[in-house]
């Protein structure tokens, strides 16, 4: 088995959907403790990116490491790895059919074998800690949209991750519930959580990402610190991208 | 009345309003409702109707025997038959979705082939296996044989229903249960089929009503008097008295199952509604 020094490390991947080749070979690499926002033009592949990172999606070709151990290997229990990857959905994803203590609490249970009374207090704190610990006993539809994302990210901490993926964390939210999110993101860089995010928030991505990765066309454009890949980009690609973004009225 | 279209000037005065016009019809609607309830009761013969159908007599000699043999024993085998069939389809319904080919074309055969035969095919068919079979016996007797064909019979749709109520569930779940390092299986426990059940209950409980009525089928696997059901049980005490009142005494308390049933499943589907 191959390792990796990296917290994530992706080479040469390759990802079709069918015909369609979404990613033409990805190389990157996140060091440990990091944040890496990944930006680029809906359709560019940065989903898929980092639902490969996890194996949500099968890459078609090339290897991903996740905290020096190759998830593309066949032999590699994947669920194991899994858990202790946490990944953040932009439609939340909460089981609608629990609560939201139940949410934070069954995976402790089902998959790392804790205690009733350990996923619980392991929830309870995890809840207190996104501002929510009032609402452990209501239903995922009794919430805002800005309070389901906090359930999903209190959900992924429970299990102790050592990598954070958001996909789009605030895409589904309306303007006003955007900020809560964010802020809940920004405690856990502090708190030194490796976490790769892909996002439209390039505001979020100038302030706190340490590195920031421009995808087009299913290939890495540009990748570097955010003042500058934001600030001076250095292709033509990702400035037309910014100014569409940051300039959507123009 | 005249509505030929008239000199331009004036044609309002000729042509119906739509007021007018829907006026008209309700009216004959209800003209014709009147006519087709007085030619009934002018044609019929209410002593016959009576004598024959509303013989209170004769449907007092099925008393106690209707509910606690015949209503009992239509009650077992429809429970059962549920039961069975409850399980066959879940079982066939994740053979359906299953990346095993053989497992899908299996489930799919299955569904085709008994969706495809009348239920009382395979009653028929069902009580002639000890001869295909010798020395084929089913625990239970007429109890297990009832079971296994209303339980064959209701599988096929119940499968369909499950199939349909596990896609409705969002993919996202089950990619969040994975996410959460759940295997398959356990996602699928936990968090898929539990929300795929809610989903079901309202068709589901239909079904039930279904088989509640295919139950009769079972007369044909040959019963004693102390397996009858409700169909049979009439028709047995019709021939008994020559009178067809415990026939229509029979369909009534199908009736008094099967009305509250429909009710609860649509009030369980109109609260769905809301839920959602």
């Amino acid at each position: 088995m191959t390792r990796s020094a990296y917290a994530v490390e992706v080479r040469n991947l390759h990802k079709s959907f069918g015909p369609l080749e979404v990613l033409k070979g990805i190389d990157f690499t996140v060091d440990s403790g990091q944040l890496v926002c990944i930006i680029g033009p809906s359709g560019s592949g940065k989903s898929t990116l980092l639902r490969c990172v996890n194996l949500l999606e099968e890459p078609t070709s090339g290897k991903v490491f996740v905290n020096g151990v190759e998830l593309t290997d066949p032999d590699v229990d994947i669920d194991a790895e899994r858990c202790r990857i946490g990944m953040v959905f932009q439609q939340f994803n909460l089981f609608p059919h629990l609560t939201v203590l139940r949410n934070v609490t069954i995976a402790q249970e089902r998959v790392l074998k804790r205690s009733r009374a350990e996923a619980e207090r392991i929830a309870r704190a995890g809840l207190d800690r996104v501002g929510l610990g009032e609402k452990a006993g209501a239903f995922p539809a009794q919430l805002s949209g800005g309070q389901q994302q906090r359930v999903a990210i209190a959900r992924a901490l429970a299990m102790d991750p050592t990598l954070m993926l958001f996909d789009e964390p605030t895409s589904a939210l309306d303007p006003e519930l955007v900020g809560e999110v964010l802020a809940v993101m920004r405690k856990l860089t502090e708190d030194g959580m490796t976490m790769l995010v892909v996002t439209h928030e390039m505001g979020f991505a100038r302030e706190v990402a340490d590195r920031v990765v421009f995808i087009d066309g299913g290939v890495i454009v540009e990748d570097g610190p955010p003042e500058q890949v934001i600030g001076h980009p250095r292709h033509e690609r990702t400035r037309t991208f910014l100014s569409r973004v940051l300039h959507p009225e123009a | 009345m005249v509505r030929r279209r008239a000199p331009s000037g004036n044609h309002s005065v000729t042509r119906l309003s739509a007021r007018q016009r829907r006026q008209l019809a309700h009216g004959l609607q209800y003209g014709i409702l009147v006519v087709g309830v007085i030619v009934i009761v002018l044609l019929a013969d209410w002593d016959a109707i009576r004598q024959s159908f509303l013989n209170t007599r004769i449907a007092k000699e099925g008393l106690p025997q209707l509910f606690t043999v015949a209503l009992r024993n239509t009650l077992v085998y429809t429970v059962t038959g549920y039961a069975f069939g409850f399980t066959i389809g879940l079982a066939l319904a994740l053979m359906r979705l299953s990346s095993v080919g053989p497992y899908r074309w299996i489930a799919a055969g299955y569904i085709e082939i008994f969706r495809g035969l009348p239920a009382l095919v395979i009653f028929l068919m069902i009580g002639s296996l000890p001869l295909g079979f010798p020395g084929f016996y089913l625990p239970g007797g007429v109890y297990g044989m009832a079971c296994l064909g209303l339980g064959l019979v209701s599988a096929a749709y119940m499968a369909e229903t499950f199939r349909a109520g596990l896609q409705a569930v969002p993919k996202g779940q089950m990619e969040a249960a994975r996410s959460l390092g759940m295997p398959y299986g356990r996602a699928m426990v936990s968090i898929v089929i539990p929300q795929a059940f809610r989903i079901v209950i309202p068709p589901l409980t239909n079904e039930l009503v279904l088989l509640f009525k295919d139950s009769s089928l079972v007369l044909f696997l040959g019963v004693t008097s102390s397996q009858v059901e409700l169909a049979k049980f009439g028709n047995d005490q019709a021939s008994t008295f020559a009178n067809p009142t415990p026939i229509l005494v029979s369909g009534m308390t199908y009736l008094l199952i099967t009305i509250p049933l429909g009710y609860f499943a649509r009030r369980l589907e109109a609260s769905r509604e809301i839920g959602r």
